[in-house]
């Protein structure tokens, strides 16, 4: 079947989609768009945390028809963005980021937590990320990365 | 296959009638999951995320209607205060990506026996409002499950609202899982005063073949509370109480827990919810 979504604020459209197509297959593999990735397809790492329509859900899980005339916005889509720009700088400095796979869904996740609720304290960063899996930093980083950024853009 | 993407409920009525192999699609954290590791390969699926009148929840007289396509964020965002008991079970479900996208039509829909809506759902005594081209039919949620992950919904059937009076007293929704977040039930109990029926429900998760309700436990303890005058729990009350819930328990032994770990932990729940409920009442 065809798809038209709107992605990154882009009108794309694919064709030959199969019917039960994951969402996140069709941006890696059909739209070039691997900052999404592909770890567990059961929605349990979030490394494939995507916005649809501004809420923030697991790619893997959301049928490709299901985004048809929808709009997606994927970590590509933040690279412009002040939030994801304090939280990119934040994971670097903090040690937040080893092996780097679980870093773009949590970049999303840690997006929308901000954009929500700009001072956000413990228990509500750890609640925003319970679906980020990472099996590299033992999270600690994690947390004291979103708290730097959240500090420097309230200001 | 084919993707079935209706645009109004009548519509996915007829849909569903012309297609009665279609496997319905909410949120899709339960079938994308089957999809995605190759379980199961249905002809068609039925979207109904296109219908936006099911996203919706309204007061009908003393009736919420919540439509199916609400999900758990929703209620833990909306709904605190008129559904504390289904709110706080919402609060518990896998991430906040899993709550964005999953509805509590779609965990009926599943029919888990561990289903984390069930518990509140069968002790606030909701029902679910089924409909196909034939008519509609109001199913009370204590006899929507006929077996594990099996309902009685009928091949040309959808489910289109749940419908639950607003909370007229406290209700309670734990759970016993191995961390708090992202765990499917060990098992879970749902509690809520009804003042006004001076009448207890309640609601055992994963802890039988379906969920279900612990009818002897609410019959005693509805008896033995002091409604009118808020006076404390008359002793022992609690400790009988999480006896005849345990009883009405029919757990396993699973990859999850034990039959004894369950029926001994659904006493434990049971006891304290009623303890927390009854102290909330008696402030008023
Ligand atoms: C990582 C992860 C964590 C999870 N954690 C929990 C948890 O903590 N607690 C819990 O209870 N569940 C959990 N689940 C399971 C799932 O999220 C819930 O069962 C959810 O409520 C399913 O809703 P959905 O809208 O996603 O349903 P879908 O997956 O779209 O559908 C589920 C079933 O319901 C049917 N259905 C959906 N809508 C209708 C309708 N209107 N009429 C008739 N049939 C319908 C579908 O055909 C399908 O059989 C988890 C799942 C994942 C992937
Ligand atoms: S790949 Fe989607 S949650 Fe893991
Ligand atoms: S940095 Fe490797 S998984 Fe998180």
């Amino acid at each position: 079947m065809r798809v038209s979504v709107t992605v990154n604020g882009t009108q794309r459209q694919v064709d030959d989609v199969w019917e039960g197509e994951s969402l996140l297959y069709v941006l890696r593999e059909r739209m070039g768009l691997p900052g999404s990735k592909n770890a567990c397809e059961q929605g349990e790492c979030g490394s494939c945390t995507v916005y649809l329509d501004g809420v923030s859900v697991c790619a893997c899980l959301v049928a490709a028809g299901q985004a048809a005339g929808r709009d997606v916005r994927t970590v590509e889509g933040l690279a412009a963005d002040d939030g994801a720009h304090a939280l990119r700088e934040a994971f670097v400095e903090a040690g937040a980021v080893q092996c780097g796979f679980c870093t773009p869904g949590l970049i999303v996740a840690a997006h929308d937590l901000l954009e929500r609720v700009p001072r956000p304290d413990d228990a509500e960063i750890r609640e925003a990320l319970a679906g980020n899996l990472c099996r590299c930093t033992g999270y600690e980083q994690i947390l004291d990365a979103v708290r730097r950024a959240a500090e420097r853009t309230v200001g | 296959m084919e993707f079935l993407r209706p645009r109004t409920w009548n519509e996915a009525v007829a849909v569903k009638a012309a297609h009665p192999e279609a496997l319905a699609l909410a949120g899709g954290t339960d079938v994308m999951v089957e999809l995605n590791f190759d379980r199961t390969r249905p002809a068609s699926l039925l979207d109904l995320t296109g219908v936006d009148d099911l996203a919706h929840w309204a007061l009908d007289g003393d009736v919420l209607r919540l439509g199916a396509g609400v999900t758990y964020s929703r209620v833990v965002d909306e709904l605190g205060f008129a559904l504390p008991g289904l709110a706080t079970a919402s609060r518990t479900v896998g991430s906040p990506q899993i709550r964005n996208r999953g509805t509590i039509a779609g965990n009926l829909g599943s029919a888990s026996p561990a289903g984390d809506a069930h518990p509140a759902l069968l002790a606030a005594g909701a029902e679910v409002e089924v409909e196909s081209v034939r008519g509609v039919r109001h199913v009370p949620v204590a006899e929507f499950f006929a077996g594990p992950k099996r309902h009685v919904l009928e091949p040309d059937e959808l489910i289109k609202a749940i419908l639950v009076r607003p909370a007229s007293g406290p209700q309670e929704f734990a759970k016993i899982g191995t961390r708090n977040a992202m765990v499917i039930a060990v098992c879970s109990f749902g509690l809520a005063l009804h003042p006004h029926a001076r009448r207890v429900g309640t609601g055992i998760g994963s802890a039988a073949a379906t969920p279900r309700r612990a009818l002897d436990a609410e019959r005693f303890v509805s008896e033995e509370l002091d409604w009118q005058g808020r006076g404390p729990l008359p002793d022992g009350v609690a400790r009988r109480f999480g006896e005849l819930v345990a009883h009405a328990a029919e757990p396993i032994d699973d990859g999850r827990g034990t039959a004894r770990y369950r029926v001994h932990a659904l006493a434990v729940m049971a006891r304290r919810t009623l303890g927390w409920a009854w102290a909330a009442y008696r402030k008023g």
